[in-house]
This record gives structure tokens, C-alpha cells and sequence, in this order.
């Protein structure tokens, strides 16, 4: 896409960068010691824990990811809002009280509270590690997608920015600014897709959609003369060359020196061919937009009706609409969305954004990502029970979400946190789909990455909005990595310098090691950032949490509800959820594409390991306790929940 | 260093009641979850049936799962801390 410098935009961000540094060096004073650094001391009150757990919840994947799916996808996007809430139930229900009773400060402190186990010390903290870059990884891939159209930066600026910024807010201070940033950050974030949603709903549809002044682009529709499905004439156009690829016909023609390329449909017996956008880059890196240099600005935004369907009737516009009517009308109506197709013309590498008219139905349903309708394949079925088994348990085995569970004074308050985070992020998760949906009809979309739709729906109502909107998305993400560098750090610090190799630090030693370990993990998710630029972050976080599940939560829930679990069984379960899922991610599909093969080629067809990697890990827990029983006698008492109790 | 609880944490006699009922809403909530995926894998076509205001019933579920989440982890919390008043008051009678 083609972005301008924004300067209110630029405003509200320096702003908001000069809040949470100003607010980090505010409590970095506050912080001597390394229980302060890693837990804030226990001094966190409930409620401002509990936004700050929706802070941290409502990541760059929550409102950038699940909004540009739902955009793109429809409903499959709000499985993600589904999936992620759910999680909660697990992490509440089962982990979030005994965790607390046996927490320290991290995930494989709480493991090694039963199990004075090295095992358990590795392993937890190569898995926390893993996770927590996963995790990452999205939030880089955001940050790197707001800067665009935010600032008029390139992708990698963006994602070079947040990782300095985060080091430096990491490196400096510790948890409390963090808790405080995320609240802060987590109630505007609630605040302003509550005006979006405001807004959208307010606004009705229209087959035009318009933005400040300005009208949507009517997209060419030619009917062009065809022979043995190929294009030999379009009117005042010249046809220079004809690409199939996947089943699909597209044509490049000339008029006025500018070279276009259109979809070639068949629709009732006769040929029509439609405007498609297109980036071709030379093989010297330099790029046209629909067959332009870049300052010409001739590419769009789009995403539109094709027809408005209410009451039985078809309709150009409609006034404000209430919710259920607006989720109602789109379900009668017919949406227009952009499919992207990618091949070589003359040397140049072309991805071309053909228009895809989808009916309001097929939209509303689940199948246009993760097909489970008619005709779908085993595959994808399981793809599907996969996603939905990472999503449900993944939550509760995400490291920095559970560091939280330690910032409180008592269980009670911890259990208050985590309701008032549930109610907030189920609140958030409703509106996903008003702004998702308002994205995809209101013709905002970016066609080069589905994470802007939300904040470009924003600047479709008001620059001021938008500043906002890209501000707080900034600080979402700038909050979320500095708490997964601080469970990457604590992982590597505490973890494994201090309990795995025993270096016995002091205390000032320990916290420096701790800003180190912090700045090797930043650096380390800027590279990762600027490679998976494109993907959909919310599909990225699936893939965090499907590790999440398969490493951490067997042997969370084994050392909590079965007797019987030995430091082995934990240590091999971890391992096999670790190594299984990452395997099945790094051979799967999607990854088959960023190597540069043809996906179709690749292993396996499942994008989410979770059905096959977290039973796998379960099922070696349980055999490897079995095995290693005569290791039990000592720990069998501490296992107990119901004994450390009493 | 010592690296125990940021906070020390006293006797809780409603926990093992806590435990259980964490688990049993845990199966409750699975079984409604499941059954979402169980209608998406199973019976595709019945999710586009219309429910109430228009809104099919993958719509309705979905927002229902969340708000059922959200109605769930209230409830939790209120037996959760009758649990812990009831119990560990008798406790201090005791």
C-alpha cells in the first residue's frame, strides 16, 4: 500500500512513547531488587491487574490480527475471538489457583516448587523461550504493519523501532511499569473499539464507501472478445499478454502507456473481465502499483458491497443500523473481497489482488479459511479441531500471562483480576466482529496485510481517531513484547544460569544478567519480525499458542491433578510438546510458502500442530511417570495440592 | 536470594472444594465448546440455520460461548468466595 506521513498521527505516537518511558523510568526508581523486577513485589492491586491482564491479552494479534481476519475471512477471523476467550476458562477453572499457591516467579519456578528436578529447569525454560518468541513474532510483524501507514516507514523500521524502544523499557525498568503501561493501554484500547464500533454502526452500508471526500474507486469491467479462453480483444485496451495460475485466467493490457492486469470470469455463458490490483517488481527491486511508479498513488484501498440486500430488497444505502441488523444485513447481502495470486511476466514477479464476490452467508459461516463445509478434506477438518484445541488451551500455558498470577496480594485477588479481565476481553472480543466486518464493507482494506484493517476502519471516520486508535495499538504491542522479553529474560537469567547451571549470582548480577538475556531476545525478534512480514499475526499467535498447549499445559495439569507424575514424566512430556510442534509448524503448509516451495508439496497439510503434538505430549507424561514410578516416593506428598494445603 | 511467593499465602481450607468445582465448570464450558466444533466438523449446514434477530447459528453460538464464558467466571468467583468465607471462618472458631 501506499502511505503519506501522517504528522497527527505522528504526534499522538511520540506522545504515547513518551508516556510509557516516562512511566518506566517513573517506577524503575521503585525497583532495587529482583523480586520487585520480576513480580512487582506482590503490590499490584486486583483491578488495575485485572485490565492489565486484558492489556496483555489484547495483544497486536487481538485487535490488528482477529480484526484483519475477520476482514478477510468473515467468521473464521472470530474463531480466533472464540478460541482466545475460552482459554481463559481453562486458565481460571483449572491452573490460575493452584499456580498461585505454588508460584514463584515463573512458569518453571511453580514446576520446580514440587520438582527439584534440572530436567524441569531445562526443559520449562527452552519451552518458555520458544514460546515466548513465538509469541513475538506477531507482535513484531504489527508493529512493523502500524509504523506504515502511521508514520509513512518502511515495515522493518517499524519493527527495529519496537524492539529498541521495549529493550530500552525492559532494560531499564521492570514488571511495575509494565502492569501500569498495560492498564493504562488495555482500558483506552476497550474505550476506543467501543467508539468504532459507535461509528460503524452509525455510519449503515453503501455500495460506495467513500472516504474523506473522496469515492471508493470504480473498479474497469470490460467484455472483451474471447477465443479458446483466450482474450483477443477489450474494447479500447490492447492485449498484451494472458496468465493462468491455480485455475485462474488473468490479462495484462495496455491503454495510454500503463500496462493493467484483469480478471478473466465467465459469468452466465459470456466472458467479462475485472480490474484486479497488481504490484510487479523488476528483478532491480523497483516496484509499479498498477502498472505505476509509486508517486503516482495508484493503488487502493478496498473492500466492498455488491449488493445491500434489506428486507428482501436491494438497496445502494442504508441509514445507522442497530447491531444485530448490521450483522443480519451482511448475511443477506453479497461482499466483494480481494484474493491475491502471485507469477512471473516478463521477468518481473507479479502478485495481482483479483476481486473474489462472496455471498453474505458463506461469509458469516466458518469454511473460507479452514474449510469444514462440504467437500473439505480430512485435513482440513483437523486443521480446524487443531486450531480450536490450541486456542482452548493455550491460554493458560502462555508464560507471560501467567507471570501475572504473581503480582497480587492473595488468591482472591487473583481470581477477581482474572474475571475482570475475562469480562473485559469478552467485551473486546464481541466488538472483533463489528470492526473486523465494518473493515471488510467500508473500503479500508490494505491488500498487502490484513493486520491494518481496524485502524484504517479508524481513519475512515477521522484522522484524530486513527492517531488515537494507531497510538494505543503501538503501546498494545510495546506493552506485550516488553512482558514476553521479561518471561524470555527471567527464563534465561533465573532459569537457567541461576537454578540450571548454578552460577550463583548476587542480586545485582542476576537483574543485569536479566537485561542482557532481554536485549539478545529483542534483537533476535527484530530479525524474526522483518521475515514473517505479510502473515497474519493472529495466525501467527495460533501458532505460539498450539507450543503453549502441547509443552506447558500437559505438565502443568499432570503436576496439579495426578499423584503419580514424576520429574521425568514432566521434563520428556515438555520436550515431545516442544519438539512435536515445532516440527509440525516448521514442515506445515504456510512454512512450505515462506521457504519458497509450493505449499501443496509440503509434508503434511496441517497448519496447527496442536491435535497431534498435545496429545502426544499427555500421553508421555502419563507413560514416562508410569516408568519412572520408584523416582516418586520423595515428591508424592508435595504433588498433593490438597497436603501442601493442609 | 530467596524466591518464594511475592506474597505469603495462609491456610485455605476451601481449596480442595475450589478445586472441584473449577473442574466441573471446566467440563461444562468444554462440553458447550465442543459441541461448536463437534456442529462445525459434523453438520456444517446446520450453522447457517437462523436463530433469533436474524443471526445464524454460527453467529449466536460464537457471541454465546463468550458471554457464557464471562457469566461462568462470575458465578466461579462468587461460590468461590462463599467457599473460602464458610471454610476458613470455621476454621478460626475451631
Amino acid at each position: 500500500m501506499i502511505y503519506g506521513i501522517s504528522y497527527i498521527a505522528l504526534f499522538f505516537f511520540v506522545l504515547f512513547v513518551g508516556l510509557v518511558l516516562g512511566l518506566s523510568f517513573y517506577f524503575a526508581r521503585k525497583t532495587k531488587s529482583a523480586s520487585s523486577y520480576y513480580a512487582a513485589g506482590g503490590q499490584i492491586h486486583w483491578a488495575v491487574n485485572g485490565i492489565a491482564f486484558a492489556g496483555d491479552y489484547l495483544s497486536a494479534a487481538s485487535f490488528l490480527g482477529i480484526c484483519g481476519m475477520i476482514a478477510t475471512f468473515g467468521f473464521d477471523g472470530f474463531l480466533y475471538s472464540i478460541g482466545f476467550l475460552a482459554g481463559w476458562i481453562v486458565a481460571l477453572f483449572l491452573i490460575a489457583e493452584p499456580l498461585k499457591r505454588l508460584g514463584k516467579y515463573t512458569f518453571t519456578d511453580a514446576l520446580n516448587s514440587t520438582f527439584k528436578s534440572r530436567a524441569i529447569t531445562l526443559t520449562a525454560a527452552i519451552s518458555t523461550l520458544i514460546v515466548s518468541v513465538f509469541y513475538l513474532i506477531p507482535q513484531m510483524v504489527g508493529a512493523g504493519d502500524l509504523v506504515t501507514p502511521l508514520l509513512g516507514f518502511p515495515h522493518w523500521v517499524g519493527v527495529v523501532l519496537v524492539g529498541i524502544v521495549v529493550i530500552f523499557i525492559v532494560a531499564s525498568a521492570g514488571m511495575t511499569s509494565t502492569t501500569y503501561v498495560q492498564f493504562i493501554k488495555g482500558g483506552l484500547l476497550l474505550l476506543l473499539s467501543l467508539i468504532l464500533t459507535f461509528y460503524i454502526l452509525k455510519n449503515g452500508f453503501t455500495l460506495n464507501p467513500g472516504q474523506n471526500g473522496q469515492s471508493y474507486h470504480q473498479f474497469i469491467t470490460l467484455a472483451p472478445s474471447v477465443e479458446n479462453n483466450k482474450v483477443v480483444s477489450a474494447g479500447d485496451w490492447n492485449v498484451v499478454s494472458q496468465q493462468e495460475v491455480k485455475g485462474k485466467s488473468f490479462v495484462k493490457l495496455e491503454k495510454d502507456g500503463v500496462e493493467r492486469w484483469f480478471n478473466l470470469v465467465e459469468k452466465d455463458g459470456a466472458y467479462i473481465l475485472k480490474e484486479a490490483l497488481s504490484i510487479a517488481e523488476s528483478g532491480k527491486g523497483s516496484l509499479l502499483y498498477n502498472g505505476l511508479p509509486k508517486e503516482n498513488a495508484k493503488f487502493f484501498q478496498v473492500g466492498h458491497m455488491s449488493k445491500i440486500i434489506v428486507d428482501g430488497k436491494e438497496v445502494e444505502k442504508t441509514g445507522p443500523v442497530g447491531p444485530f441488523e448490521f450483522l443480519s444485513t451482511i448475511e443477506k447481502s453479497e461482499i466483494v473481497r480481494f484474493a491475491e495470486a502471485k507469477f512471473s511476466d516478463e521477468g518481473k514477479k507479479v502478485t495481482v489482488y483479483y476481486q473474489n464476490v462472496t455471498s453474505g452467508k458463506d461469509f458469516m459461516l466458518p469454511g473460507l479459511k479452514y474449510k469444514i463445509g462440504k467437500g473439505a478434506s480430512i485435513w482440513s477438518r483437523l486443521d480446524f479441531i487443531s486450531l480450536m484445541l490450541a486456542l482452548f488451551l493455550g491460554t493458560a500455558a502462555l508464560p507471560h500471562i501467567l507471570i501475572r498470577y504473581y503480582t497480587v496480594k492473595s488468591q482472591r485477588d487473583a481470581r477477581k483480576s482474572t474475571i475482570l479481565a475475562i469480562g473485559a476481553i469478552g467485551m473486546f472480543y464481541v466488538l472483533t466482529m463489528f470492526m473486523g466486518l465494518g473493515a471488510a464493507v467500508n473500503g479500508v482494506l490494505d491488500v498487502e496485510s490484513s493486520n491494518m484493517a481496524a485502524p484504517l476502519l479508524a481513519r475512515a471516520f477521522g484522522v484524530i481517531l486513527f492517531s488515537v486508535i494507531s497510538a494505543v495499538a503501538f503501546a498494545t504491542i510495546l506493552g506485550t513484547v516488553a512482558g514476553l522479553i521479561i518471561a524470555s529474560s527471567g527464563a534465561i537469567a533465573h532459569d537457567l544460569l541461576d537454578n540450571y547451571f548454578k552460577l550463583g549470582l548476587s542480586d545485582v548480577k542476576k537483574v543485569r544478567a536479566g537485561k542482557i538475556s532481554a536485549f539478545v531476545v529483542g534483537v533476535f525478534a527484530i530479525i524474526l519480525g522483518i521475515l514473517f512480514k505479510g502473515m497474519n499475526v493472529s495466525f501467527l499467535v495460533g501458532w505460539a499458542f498450539s507450543i503453549a498447549a502441547s509443552a506447558n499445559l500437559p505438565a502443568i495439569l499432570f503436576l496439579l491433578f495426578w499423584k503419580k507424575t514424576t520429574a521425568k514424566g514432566i521434563a520428556w512430556s515438555i520436550a515431545t510438546g516442544v519438539l512435536s510442534s515445532l516440527f509440525i509448524i516448521l514442515t506445515s503448509p504456510t512454512m512450505w510458502d515462506r521457504y519458497g516451495l509450493d505449499p501443496a508439496t509440503a509434508i503434511h497439510k496441517l497448519d496447527n500442530p496442536a491435535i497431534i503434538s498435545f496429545p502426544m505430549a499427555i500421553i508421555v507424561a502419563y507413560v514416562v511417570s508410569l516408568i519412572t514410578q520408584t523416582d516418586n516416593h520423595k515428591n508424592i506428598q508435595q504433588i498433593n495440592l490438597e497436603q501442601v494445603d493442609a | 536470594m530467596h524466591h518464594g511467593p511475592a506474597v505469603e499465602l495462609g491456610v485455605d481450607n476451601a481449596s480442595k472444594k475450589k478445586a472441584r468445582l473449577g473442574v466441573w465448570f471446566f467440563f461444562l464450558y468444554l462440553f458447550f465448546y465442543g459441541g461448536f466444533v463437534a456442529i462445525g466438523v459434523l453438520n456444517y449446514e446446520l450453522l447457517s440455520q437462523e436463530i433469533v434477530a436474524g443471526l445464524n447459528l454460527a453467529l449466536f453460538y460464537g457471541i454465546g460461548l463468550i458471554v457464557f464464558a464471562v457469566l461462568l467466571g462470575i458465578l466461579y468467583n462468587n461460590y468461590c468466595s462463599r467457599f473460602e468465607d464458610e471454610m476458613n471462618k470455621e476454621e478460626k472458631t475451631v
